[in-house]
C-alpha cells in the first residue's frame, strides 16, 4: 500500500434508479488499489462535455454537484435537471461532487461556490437543464457526423440515440469522445414542462441505499495511510484563550504523538481517535478569559431590552405609524419575545482532512458548504498558493446553516492544527460533540417587541416590531436583512406599519440558523398576528386571508392547507389546531398543527398538515421529505432548545443529554401537500422551519390560554 | 426540561422497597456536587430505651439512604426511570418493559454494562456510565417515588409488595446485593448514597432485631 | 489481548482494554459505518449488536465483548441471514428514509432488534424501541413506517413459506 495512492480523489459514484454505489470517495485500505485500478481506467476514457456532465464509454452520465449534499437532495436534483434534457435513462446517471471553483461553480445568486438560502434548485434549475441540453446537442452532432445523417432526424429516448431511417442506434457513450471535441453550441433549447419525463417524478435519492447499508463515506470515515487524528481542547468560555499549558501527562499516554496550542485551543495528535481524546483529558490547561464574553443569557437579554425605545435603525415604515397608535377608539395589544442561542448540531460533527502531497500541493477532504472559501482559508493559514489547494466535497453528516461560513473559521482551526503538526502526515481534525454544541455560531439571542393596534371597527392598522440582535453579517450602522426578513416584509395588508431593529455586539459569534432571520420573525409575526385576531374575534384563517388580498401564493397554500386539516374532521378531544404561513426563500409554506397538553403538562403535537408551493416540484418526494424534516427540526428547537451561558458567560451545554434533539415519539404525523406550479422552482431546505413554531405556540394558546412569549417554550411555560 | 416539582421537592418522603438501589443516571446537566452524606452507625442509637422508637429511628437513619436519588431513581412510580440528584426524566427516554430490563431495541444493557464505564474528553458533567451485571428497574409495585418514609417502610414489610420476602430473606439483598451496593459506588462524577453498604446493611440488621416498626 | 466474533468473524484487539468498541471497530478494523455521534450514548448513532441485542458501542470498553459476538451494520447486512434486515433495508430504500443519512446505521440496527423481538411493532413499540436514536434531520415519519413496512413484508413472507411447507 503506498502512502498518496490510496488516496482516491473525490470521485463518488452512485448510480441513479438502482442507487447502487460502484465507488467510494476514499476506499477502505486493501480495497484501495484495485479500485483505483478500474476506475482510474474509466476515468481516463470518460469525456467531459461541460462543466457538469461527464460521459463514459459504458454509456454512464456523471453529474457533477456543485452543491453539497447533506440530505437535502441536491444530487438527486440536479441530476434529475441533467438527465432530463439529455434524454437519458435514471440508471446511467451517477453524480459527483464538483471541485471548488468560483468560475465554473458559483452559486449564480452568490456569485461565490456556496450551498445555502435554500437556493440549489433555484439557481441550477436553468443551469444544469442548459448543461444536460448542450450535452445532448454535442452527442447528437457526434452521431450525425459520424452515421452521416442530419441531426434533425435523429431522437433520444432513455439514453439511446436513434436515427429511424437507417435504423441505427447507440448510447451515448460511443459519441461522448468525438463530442467532447465539438465546439458546444451557443444556443440550446430547453423542454417544455409539459414534455418532462424524469421532472416532477417521485424518485429515492441515488445515495439512499449506500445510507442505508453502512457504506457512505463522510469525512470521519477517510482513513488515510499514515494519518494522525486530532482534536483541539476549546475553552468553557467561548473567545477565552490558552494562557499555560502543560502537556506532560497527555505525552505520556500511548498514541500521543505531540501537543501543540493553537489560536482556538490546544491540539492533540494521535495515532487513534481514543488515545487522541485520552490525551485531551489528560491535558492540564490555563485560560485566559479576558477577550471571551462574560456576561449570561439573562445579561444579554437584559441589556437588548434596554435598547428598545431607543433609537434604532428603521428597515420598513409606511402609513402614520404614531397616528394609528394615537387614535383613542383603538385597543391596543403589546408583547415581548424572547428567543435564545440555538446549536444546530449536525449528527456529523465538524471535521476535516488535510493532505499535503509531495509536490506540496494540499489535499482537503471535508462536508465543505462553502469550498471556495474553505481554499481559501488553507491557503492562507498554510501559506501556499491557493491553485495548489483542493477540495473534495465530502456527504456531511447534516448541517443546518453550522458548515456555511463565511471565512471559514472552523477550515481555518483545521488548517492551523495541520500546520502545527509539520504537515508531514495526513491529519484528521475531529470535533466531539461537545466541540460542537459549545462551538459559538449560534443562532443569535433576540429580543422583539411588538404593538398591534385594532380600530374600532375590528380592523388591524397599526403594526410596530422592533428587533434587537447580534447581526448575522455583521453590520453596525445598517438593517441586516438576516434580523428583520420575514418581519419586515409583512405580507399582510396593515395600513400603519413600521419596523425598527438593533444590531448589538457579542462575545460568541452569530450563524444562519436553517431559515435564519425566519427562525424568530416567522414566530412573532404569526403569534401576535394570532393575538390581534383573537382579540378583534376573528377566525384565524379567514382573518388571514382578508388581509392577505394582494398575496396570491400565501393565500393559496393557507387555503389548501385548511382544507387539508378539516377534511381530517374534527379534532378529537383536547386538541387544538393552530396554525401559521410563511414566505421565506421565495417559498411559500402554511401549517397547521394539532396539540393537546399530556399528562406532565408538556405539549404533544400529533399533526402537522403543511401546504407547500415551492414552484416546479422537481422531486415532490425531497420536497415531502424536507417538509417532514423542517417540521421535526423546528419543533424540537422551539420545544426544547436553548444554549444558555451561565454566570460569567460558561456555555450550560454540552451534549445532547442537556441539548435536547427532538425524538421519535415526539415526531408527529407529518401530511404535506404540494401547489401544482408552473413558477421556477425555489427552496425547499429552510422553508418548512419557520411556520412550525408559531403553529405550534397558537395551537398551545388557544388551548390553555398562555401566549408564548419565550422559547423554548417547555422551558418557559411550564417553569 | 420537563417539571416535576414532586419529584424534586419529595427527597423526604419517598419509599423504600425491596430492592435495588440503583439510580440509572446517566446524569443530567448538573452537576452533582453536594457533599456526602454520613450514616450514624447502629451505635448510635443504642441510648433510645424504648425499643418501638429506637427501631423508627434506625428506620429514618435507613431512609436516608431509601430517599437518596441514588435509589429512587431506579423505584420510580412512572414506567422509565429517573435520572441525576435532581431526579429528572431519564434521557433517552427508556421504558421499563418485561422484568424491568428495558423494551426490545432500547433496553438497559443497550447502555449500562457490567460495570461503570468512564467516560473520556466527554460531557463536563458526564464522567462515567453506570453499569451492573442485573442492570434494571425495580417493580412498579416495590415504587417508592414520591412515597413517605412511612409508606415505604410498610411496603417492604409488605411481601406482597416486596417480591414475597421475609424480612430474614431482604438482609442479603439489603447487604450484599450488588446492584444495591452500586449505590454506594455509582461511579465517576455521581454523589454515593449515604455512609456504606456494610452500615446499611448492620442498620437493617437492627431495625428487624428491633421489631421492623415503622416511623409514622 | 481481547478475542471477539466480529460480523462472524474471530478477532482480537491488543490496545488498551478501556479503549471503547465504537473506535475499535472504525480505527482498527476499518469498518465505519457505526458512527460517532455523542460519545455518551445520548444518540444511538454508534449501535451494533451484541449476541443480537443493541448495544451502544460509544460507551461499550472493549474488554466488555471479549468471547462474545458484535455485529456492525456491514455484518448485518452481508450476511444474508437476516430476513428482518434485508427487510428493513428494502423498506429504507423503497420509501427513501434517510437524508443526511449519518445516523441511519444506528437507526437501522435498531430497527432490526426491534424486529426479531417483535415482528408486528405497533407505533408505540417503534417509539420505545427507537427512542434512543436521535436523527436531527427528523426522517423520523419515514423510520416508522420503514419499520411497519418491514415488519409487512416479513409477515408476508413467514405466512408464504408456511403455506410452501404445507403445501
Amino acid at each position: 500500500m503506498t502512502s498518496s495512492s490510496s488516496v482516491n480523489t473525490s470521485r463518488r459514484r452512485f448510480l441513479g434508479g438502482s442507487c447502487l454505489v460502484v465507488g467510494f470517495t476514499l476506499t477502505p485500505k486493501g480495497l484501495a488499489q484495485a479500485y483505483d485500478a478500474s476506475n482510474n481506467a474509466s476515468k481516463s476514457a470518460a469525456k467531459t462535455l461541460n462543466a457538469f456532465v461527464i460521459v463514459a464509454p459504458d454509456d454512464t452520465v456523471t453529474v457533477l454537484s456543485k452543491h453539497i449534499e447533506f440530505g437535502q437532495g441536491p444530487y438527486t436534483g440536479l441530476a434529475t435537471l441533467v438527465a432530463e434534457e439529455m434524454d437519458a435513462d435514471w440508471a446511467q446517471i451517477r453524480v459527483d461532487s464538483a471541485p471548488a471553483d468560483n468560475e465554473l461553480y458559483a452559486n449564480t445568486m452568490f456569485g461565490a461556490q456556496l450551498t445555502g438560502g435554500s437556493t440549489t434548485m433555484a439557481n441550477s434549475y436553468t443551469q444544469m437543464r442548459e448543461a444536460g441540453a448542450t450535452a445532448r446537442t454535442m452527442l447528437l452532432a457526434a452521431a450525425a457526423i459520424e452515421w452521416s445523417v442530419p441531426a434533425s432526424e435523429l431522437t433520444v429516448e432513455k439514453g439511446r440515440i436513434r436515427h429511424a431511417k437507417s435504423g441505427k442506434e447507440s448510447g451515448f457513450g460511443a459519441f461522448a469522445a468525438d463530442a467532447a471535441k465539438l465546439t458546444p453550441p451557443e444556443k440550446v433549447t430547453l423542454k417544455n414542462s409539459s414534455d418532462f419525463v424524469l421532472i416532477g417524478e417521485n424518485r429515492p435519492k441515488v445515495d439512499t441505499k449506500v445510507k442505508t447499508n453502512g457504506e457512505a463515506k463522510f469525512t470521519l470515515d477517510l482513513q488515510l495511510d499514515n494519518m494522525l487524528i486530532a482534536t483541539v481542547l476549546h475553552p468553557s468560555h467561548y473567545g477565552a484563550t490558552v494562557s499555560s499549558l502543560d502537556a506532560k501527562a497527555a505525552l505520556a499516554i500511548p498514541g500521543v504523538v505531540d501537543v501543540k496550542a493553537v489560536p482556538s485551543g490546544v491540539a492533540v495528535y494521535a495515532e487513534n481517535t481514543y488515545a487522541a481524546l485520552k490525551g485531551r483529558q489528560a491535558l492540564n490547561v490555563k485560560w485566559n478569559e479576558s477577550a471571551a464574553e462574560t456576561r449570561s443569557s439573562e445579561q444579554i437579554i437584559d441589556s437588548y431590552r434596554a435598547m428598545i425605545g431607543k433609537k434604532g435603525i428603521t428597515a420598513t415604515e409606511r402609513g402614520d405609524i404614531s397616528k394609528a397608535f394615537s387614535n383613542d377608539t383603538s385597543t391596543t395589544h403589546e408583547a415581548e419575545f424572547v428567543f435564545p442561542f440555538l446549536a444546530h448540531a449536525p449528527m456529523e460533527p465538524l471535521d476535516a482532512v488535510l493532505m499535503r502531497q509531495r509536490d506540496g500541493s494540499i489535499d482537503c477532504y471535508a462536508g465543505s458548504q462553502f469550498p471556495t472559501g474553505d481554499k481559501q482559508a488553507i491557503s492562507e493559514v498554510c501559506q501556499i498558493d491557493a491553485g495548489k489547494v483542493r477540495i473534495h466535497t465530502q456527504l456531511a453528516g447534516g448541517s443546518f446553516g453550522r458548515r456555511a461560513q463565511f471565512n471559514s473559521p472552523f477550515m481555518r482551526e483545521a488548517s492551523e492544527v495541520f500546520k502545527a503538526s509539520g504537515m508531514s502526515r495526513p491529519v484528521k481534525l475531529f470535533w466531539t460533540r461537545e466541540d460542537d454544541i459549545r462551538g459559538g455560531f449560534y443562532r443569535p439571542i433576540y429580543v422583539h417587541q411588538l404593538k398591534g393596534a385594532i380600530n374600532a371597527d375590528g380592523t388591524i392598522d397599526g403594526w410596530d416590531q422592533v428587533v434587537v440582535g447580534q447581526s448575522i453579517r455583521g453590520k453596525t450602522d445598517e438593517v441586516d436583512e438576516t434580523s428583520v426578513e420575514g418581519a419586515s416584509d409583512l405580507p399582510y395588508v396593515i395600513e400603519n406599519m413600521r419596523m425598527v431593529s438593533h444590531n448589538t455586539t457579542n462575545g460568541v459569534p452569530p450563524l444562519w440558523w436553517r431559515s435564519v432571520g425566519h427562525t424568530h420573525t416567522a414566530f412573532t409575526v404569526e403569534v401576535f398576528l394570532d393575538e390581534l385576531l383573537e382579540k378583534s374575534g376573528k377566525d384565524p384563517i379567514e382573518g388571514r386571508l382578508a388581509l392577505l388580498k394582494n398575496n396570491p401564493r400565501e393565500s393559496a397554500v393557507l387555503r389548501r392547507v385548511a382544507q387539508m386539516a378539516s377534511s381530517a374532521g374534527k379534532p378529537a378531544k383536547g386538541r387544538v389546531h393552530g396554525v401559521a404561513v410563511h414566505k421565506s426563500f421565495s417559498s411559500y409554506v402554511a401549517q397547521i398543527a394539532e396539540v393537546s397538553v399530556q399528562a406532565d403538562g408538556t405539549p404533544k403535537v400529533h399533526k402537522v398538515w403543511v401546504a407547500v408551493d415551492c414552484g416546479v416540484a422537481v422531486n415532490p418526494n425531497i420536497i415531502k421529505a424536507q417538509m417532514e424534516g423542517g417540521v421535526g427540526y423546528g419543533l424540537g428547537a422551539i420545544l426544547y432548545d436553548e444554549i444558555t451561558l451561565g454566570e460569567g458567560g460558561y456555555i450550560k451545554q454540552s451534549n445532547f443529554h442537556d441539548y435536547r434533539s427532538l425524538r421519535i415519539g415526539e415526531m408527529p404525523e407529518v401530511i404535506v401537500e404540494i401547489i401544482e406550479s408552473n413558477e421556477s422552482p425555489t427552496g425547499v431546505g429552510e422553508p418548512g422551519v419557520p411556520p412550525i413554531g408559531p403553529a405550534v405556540a397558537n395551537a398551545w394558546r388557544r388551548l390553555t390560554g398562555k401566549p408564548v412569549r419565550r422559547l423554548p417554550l417547555v422551558r418557559s411555560q411550564l417553569s | 426540561m420537563k417539571t416535576q416539582p414532586k419529584a424534586r421537592t419529595h427527597l423526604g418522603i419517598k419509599t423504600f422497597l425491596f430492592g435495588v438501589l440503583v439510580s440509572c443516571a446517566t446524569p443530567y446537566a448538573v452537576a452533582e456536587t453536594p457533599a456526602k452524606q454520613d450514616l450514624q452507625p447502629v451505635s448510635a442509637f443504642a441510648d433510645i430505651k424504648n425499643e418501638v422508637t429506637r427501631s423508627q429511628s434506625i428506620f429514618v437513619e435507613m431512609g436516608k439512604v431509601i430517599q437518596h436519588p441514588r435509589c429512587v431513581n431506579c423505584h420510580p412510580k412512572g414506567d422509565s426511570p429517573l435520572q441525576g440528584m435532581l431526579m429528572q426524566p431519564h434521557q433517552p427516554p427508556v421504558m421499563r418493559g418485561p422484568g424491568g430490563t428495558g423494551m426490545p431495541g432500547m433496553q438497559c444493557k443497550t447502555c449500562h454494562l457490567s460495570e461503570n464505564v468512564d467516560v473520556v474528553a466527554q460531557a463536563a458533567d458526564i464522567k462515567s456510565i453506570p453499569g451492573d451485571p442485573a442492570w434494571h428497574l425495580a417493580p412498579t409495585s416495590m415504587a417508592w417515588e414520591g412515597k413517605s418514609l412511612s409508606d415505604i417502610c410498610a411496603q417492604i414489610k409488605d411481601k406482597k409488595r416486596n417480591g414475597g420476602k421475609t424480612l430474614q430473606e431482604l438482609k442479603h439483598h439489603m447487604s450484599k446485593d450488588t446492584l444495591v451496593g452500586w449505590g454506594w459506588e455509582p461511579g465517576e462524577g455521581r454523589i454515593p448514597a449515604p455512609g456504606s453498604q456494610e452500615a446499611f446493611g448492620q442498620l437493617y440488621v437492627a431495625w428487624v432485631a428491633s421489631g421492623a416498626h415503622c416511623p409514622k | 489481548m481481547i478475542k471477539f466474533q466480529l460480523n462472524g468473524k474471530q478477532t482480537e484487539f491488543n490496545g488498551d482494554p478501556s479503549t471503547p468498541l465504537l473506535w475499535v471497530i472504525r480505527d482498527e478494523k476499518k469498518l465505519t459505518g457505526t458512527k460517532y455521534g455523542c460519545g455518551i450514548a445520548q444518540c444511538g448513532a454508534c449501535t451494533v449488536h451484541l449476541n443480537g441485542s443493541t448495544l451502544r458501542s460509544c460507551v461499550t470498553p472493549i474488554s466488555e465483548v471479549s468471547g462474545k459476538e458484535v455485529t456492525t451494520i456491514e455484518g448485518l447486512l452481508s450476511s444474508k441471514v437476516s430476513a428482518e434486515a434485508t427487510a428493513v433495508q428494502r423498506a429504507w430504500v423503497a420509501i427513501d428514509v434517510p437524508q443526511c443519512g449519518y445516523c441511519q446505521s444506528g437507526q437501522v440496527m435498531s430497527a432490526v432488534a426491534l424486529l426479531k423481538a417483535n415482528s408486528n411493532p405497533t407505533d408505540q413499540d417503534i417509539d420505545n424501541a427507537m427512542a434512543g436514536n436521535i436523527c436531527r434531520c427528523a426522517t423520523y415519519q419515514r423510520i416508522r413506517q420503514g419499520i411497519h413496512d418491514a415488519a409487512g413484508t416479513l409477515t408476508a413472507s413467514a405466512s408464504s413459506n408456511v403455506k410452501g411447507e404445507t403445501a
